[in-house]
Order: structure tokens, then sequence, then C-alpha cells
């Protein structure tokens, strides 16, 4: 499978994943969130900025816990909760915005 | 029904022991490891890591694999605190008679004689070995 970017095809899994994690660039979420009904604000960039330097620094993908705690950490308590991820992220914070942001599924997660 | 981002009500909490015994490279066991680790800590279980014999050199500062053409994942150890994955051992003599300190290792972690060992694992429900 592969997806259209700014006239390049790039390969993803059968669940949408980046195969290549250099293939990303921003338009890639934008193509991933448009797929998805999705159209991407400040807010949404946001944790998939911090995703990217999360697995920067860390060669993983976080799960969603980990993932909320730190964004807590970070952004602020009223953006390190739950119910303010999954409603940027209807299909599960970690899962959705990892997709968008080129990493792989995060390990044991939803 | 609850909401998705409502925490779902805890199950049992075991405690569980991970054993690192084998070099990083070369084999899986030490990725593998690594792994089934941050499963069992984003399911909230009580998690502890033993580093010894060959497997201090999982956590060894400046892992360079770029001519081995695998990926260098001794970065991730450094995550396992956001997992609330604090208690690293290592075993002593391992770490000594490698040449090492505790300063050439990636993560901060309590250094255990085979005695002080013993009993830890004595304290475990579940205890594997890689």
């Amino acid at each position: 499978m592969a997806i259209e970017v700014n006239g390049k095809s790039l390969e993803v899994d059968e669940e949408g994943y980046l195969a290549n994690l250099n293939d990303w660039e921003p338009e890639v979420a934008n193509v991933m969130a448009k797929a998805d009904g999705t159209e991407l604000t400040d807010s949404h960039w946001e944790v998939i900025n911090f995703l990217r330097e999360y697995y920067e620094e860390y060669q993983i993908a976080p799960a969603v816990r980990v993932l909320t705690k730190a964004i807590g950490k970070k952004l602020g308590k009223d953006k390190g909760n739950s119910k303010y991820l999954y409603e940027l992220f209807p299909y599960g914070p970690a899962k959705q915005a990892c997709k968008y942001a080129g990493l792989p599924k995060p390990t044991g997660c939803v | 029904m609850s909401e998705p981002w409502e925490d779902e009500p805890e199950g049992p909490v075991r405690k569980f022991m991970y054993v690192n015994r084998r070099a990083p490279y070369g084999t899986i066991y030490a990725l593998e490891s690594l792994e089934v680790v941050l499963i069992a800590a984003a399911f909230e279980q009580d998690v502890s890591l033993v580093f010894m014999d060959d497997g201090v050199y999982q956590i060894k500062k400046g892992q360079n694999t770029d001519a081995i053409g695998v990926k260098n994942f001794s970065p991730t150890y450094r995550a396992l605190e956001g997992y609330d994955v604090e208690k690293l051992y290592v075993e002593r003599e391992s770490l000594e008679s490698r040449g090492m300190t505790t300063d050439d290792l990636v993560v901060p972690v309590q250094l255990v004689d085979k005695d002080q060992l013993a009993e830890l694992m004595e304290e475990q429900e579940v205890i594997l070995s890689f």
C-alpha cells in the first residue's frame, strides 16, 4: 500500500503507518488526516511535534498513559488528560497521532 | 458503557522481574525483553529489571550500531522512568568484572550483590529470564 504526498508515493503498512520513518514530512500528516476526515489544527500539531521529539529522544512511540503524562508535564494539565487528547484524536491519541507523526504503532497500546 | 478516556477498572498487579543476561546485539533477546517490559509497564504492573552477566552491556553508554546495521535501542531504557519503571538492578560483580562502573550506564541503577539479588527474586511473582 502507498499514499500520495506532494507527488511522491510513500509506502505504508496495512494499518496506514509509514513504512519508512525518514519518508515523513509535515504534509504526510495532512494527507493522513484528510483521509480520516480531520482537519489538523495547531492543537493537533502540538501533539504530533511532541511525539516526533519523544521518538527522537527515546526511539519508541509512547504508550497512551505515558504520552498523556508527558504532555501534561510539557504543555500543561489542561492538555495532559485523556479527554482532551481523545477529542483531538478520536481513534486513540497514541495510535492516531503516532500515525500522523510517521512513527510506528506504540508497543502494547490503544 | 464508559467513554474511551475514562480509566478502565484496575486489574490485579503482579510483581514481574525481567532478568537480562545477554549482550544487546547478535540475538533478539535484549530487544524482546525491553518490548515486553514496556508492555507490562503499559498495563501498570509492578516491574523490575535486572542486568547481569553480558546483560550489563545493554545499558552501556555510547553504543554505536552503524557498522552492524541494526537500531541502537539503548536510548529507550531512558524512557522507562516515564513508564514508572524505576527498579533497575545491576549485579555488582558482572559490572565490575567488565571494567565498568555505574557512570558508564545510560540510566540510574541500584547495584546489588548476588545475595541481595536472591532476596529480590524471592519477592517476585513472575521472573522472566532473557
